[in-house]
C-alpha cells in the first residue's frame, strides 16, 4: 500500500525515488497524538531508504534522520520549500537522540545505509546533514573514513534546519543547545502516566487491602467511607510525581528529582488535609504523609529518563540516596496507618 | 520565556579531557548539547561540567581520543531494570514500551 505522505516519485541517474510532502494532514496529526498516548507507539515508522523532498537533483543537500514517524513527520515539514534528499536510517522507530544512544542512529547503520542507495552515485558533492543529537551515536570521522562522505552536524531541532543553510551550514549556539521548555515537558506526561501504571495500581492494591482493617475485623463493605477515598489519596500521590513534578520542574526546591517530587506530594497532601481536616485521626493523618511523600518521590524519579539534563553517574547517586528513604517512607506509613487502624 | 538552564547534580559526572591530547578542532563544541566546553588557545577547555549529562557525543566524535566520559542513559527506570536484568542500564525504548529518553 502506497503511503499517504509519498506525493509521487522522481528519477534521477535513472534511479526512481519516492517525493515525500511536505506537508502534515490529519493521519499524520492523529497519528502524534496517538502515539503520545502510548498507542501504536512500537509500530510508528517508516521504511528505510532515501526519499525525494520537493525536486532534488544531483547538488541537493541530504539530510539524515531516524525511522520513527513523528520524527520523520518533523523533519519534512521544515524541509518545506527546500529541494534535497531524505536519508532514513532503521532505528526501529525510535526518535534520533534515544537512537543514537542506543547505537541503532549509529556510525554502523549509516555507513552501511549509505552505502546501499549508493549515495555517491546520486550526488555529487560529499556533505551529509545530521541533526546534532545524532552524535551520541555517530563518530563522523568514522563516517568519512568509510565512505568519504562528511558528516555536517546540523541544529537540534528541525525547526532550525532553513535558518542553518541559510547561514551557510553553521549552527549557531541557539541551535545547538537543548532546551526543556514546559511545552517539551507536557508532551513526555501522557506517556510517562502510562507508563507507571504498575506502580500505581499495587500501591493501590496494597493500600486498598489495609483500608479494610479495623479494630472489628477485616470488611470492604464501606467503599464510599474507607476504600474510595484511600484509592484517591493514592491517585493523587501519583499524579503528583507523575504530572505536577514535570510541570513545576524548574520550580520545585533540590536538584534531585526525589525531593522535587517529594514536595509537589506535599502540595497535594495540604490539599488533603484540608479536605478531611480532622476527620482522620492524627496517626492515619501522619501515615498518609509518609505514603504521599514515597510515591511522589519515587514516581517523579521516573521523570530523569524523560528529562535533557540528567546523567547516569547523577541517577545513580540519587537512586542510592533516596531508595532507602522512599522505602522507610512507605514502611513507615503502612504500619502507621494499620495503628491508625486499630485505636 | 527566560528561563535558567536546568542543571542536575553538582560534582558527578565522568567527564574528563587531556588537553595534552586536544588538537583543538572544536567537534567537541559542536556536538555538546548543553555548552560545556569552550575554545580557547587553540585547546578545548570544560567550562560547564556540571552541566554535563553523559550523552557520550563529544568522546565518540573527537578524532583524536582526547575526552573520556562514562556515557550512559541518565534514566531511574533503565537503571532499575539494568538492575534487574543484571546488565547495563538500558531504557526501553527500542520496540517496546517506554517513557524514557
Amino acid at each position: 500500500m502506497k503511503s499517504k505522505y509519498i506525493t509521487g516519485n522522481i528519477k534521477v541517474n535513472d534511479l526512481v525515488f519516492p517525493q515525500v510532502s511536505t506537508e502534515l494532514k490529519t493521519p499524520d496529526f492523529l497519528g502524534a497524538v496517538m502515539v503520545r498516548w502510548g498507542f501504536n507507539r512500537d509500530r510508528y515508522l517508516v521504511s528505510p531508504g532515501l526519499y525525494a523532498v520537493g525536486s532534488p537533483g544531483t547538488d541537493s543537500d541530504v539530510f539524515v534522520t531516524a525511522n520513527y514517524k513523528l520524527t520523520f513527520d518533523q523533519v519534512r515539514r521544515n524541509l518545506s520549500g527546500i529541494d534535497g534528499w531524505l536519508l532514513v536510517l532503521d532505528t526501529r522507530g525510535v526518535n534520533v537522540w534515544c537512537a543514537a544512544g542506543k547505537g541503532t542512529f549509529g556510525t554502523e547503520e549509516l555507513v552501511k545505509r549509505i552505502k546501499s542507495v549508493s549515495l555517491e552515485k546520486i550526488v555529487t558533492h560529499k556533505r551529509i546533514i545530521l541533526p546534532q543529537l545524532g552524535a551520541t551515536g555517530v563518530a563522523a570521522y568514522r563516517v568519512k573514513a568509510e565512505t568519504g562522505f562528511n558528516v555536517h552536524y546540523g541544529p537540534v531541532r528541525a525547526s532550525d534546519i532553513s535558518k542553518f543553510i541559510h547561514d551557510r551550514y553553521r549552527a549557531d549556539r541557539d541551535m545547538r543547545k537543548v532546551k526543556f521548555s514546559l511545552t517539551d515537558r507536557m508532551k513526555l506526561i501522557p506517556n510517562d502516566f502510562l507508563y507507571g501504571k504498575f506502580y500505581l495500581l499495587g500501591a493501590m492494591l496494597v493500600m486498598y487491602m489495609l483500608s479494610g482493617i479495623s479494630a472489628r475485623g477485616i470488611s470492604y463493605r464501606d467503599f464510599s467511607g474507607q476504600g474510595g477515598p484511600v484509592l484517591l489519596t493514592v491517585f493523587i500521590a501519583y499524579f503528583a510525581g507523575i504530572v505536577l513534578t514535570p510541570l513545576l520542574l524548574p520550580f520545585l526546591p533540590g536538584r534531585y528529582f526525589s525531593m522535587k517530587g517529594f514536595f509537589s506530594g506535599m502540595l497535594v497532601f495540604l490539599g488533603f488535609l484540608i479536605i478531611t481536616s480532622s476527620k482522620l485521626n492524627m496517626v492515619t493523618d501522619i501515615s498518609w504523609f509518609f505514603i504521599v511523600g514515597a510515591v511522589s518521590s519515587f514516581t517523579a524519579m521516573n521523570f530523569t529518563g524523560s528529562s535533557t539534563y540528567t546523567s547516569l553517574s547523577g541517577v545513580r547517586k540519587e537512586m542510592k540516596l533516596f531508595v532507602p528513604v522512599q522505602i522507610s517512607f512507605a514502611t513507615i506509613g503502612i504500619i502507621l496507618q494499620v495503628i491508625g487502624k486499630l485505636i | 520565556m527566560f528561563m535558567k538552564d536546568l542543571v542536575y547534580l553538582p560534582g558527578v559526572v565522568t567527564l574528563s579531557l587531556c588537553e595534552d591530547t586536544c588538537n583543538g578542532c572544536g567537534m567537541c563544541i559542536k556536538v555538546c548539547p548543553h555548552e560545556v566546553f569552550e575554545l580557547s588557545g587553540r585547546k578545548a577547555h570544560i567550562v560547564r561540567r556540571d552541566y554535563c549529562m553523559e550523552c557520550g557525543a563529544c568522546a565518540l566524535n573527537c578524532p583524536v581520543s582526547a575526552i573520556s566520559v562514562n556515557s550512559g542513559v541518565g534514566c531511574a527506570a533503565g537503571i532499575i531494570s539494568g538492575y534487574i536484568r543484571n546488565s547495563e542500564p538500558t531504557c526501553g525504548c527500542s520496540g517496546s514500551k517506554s517513557n524514557c529518553c
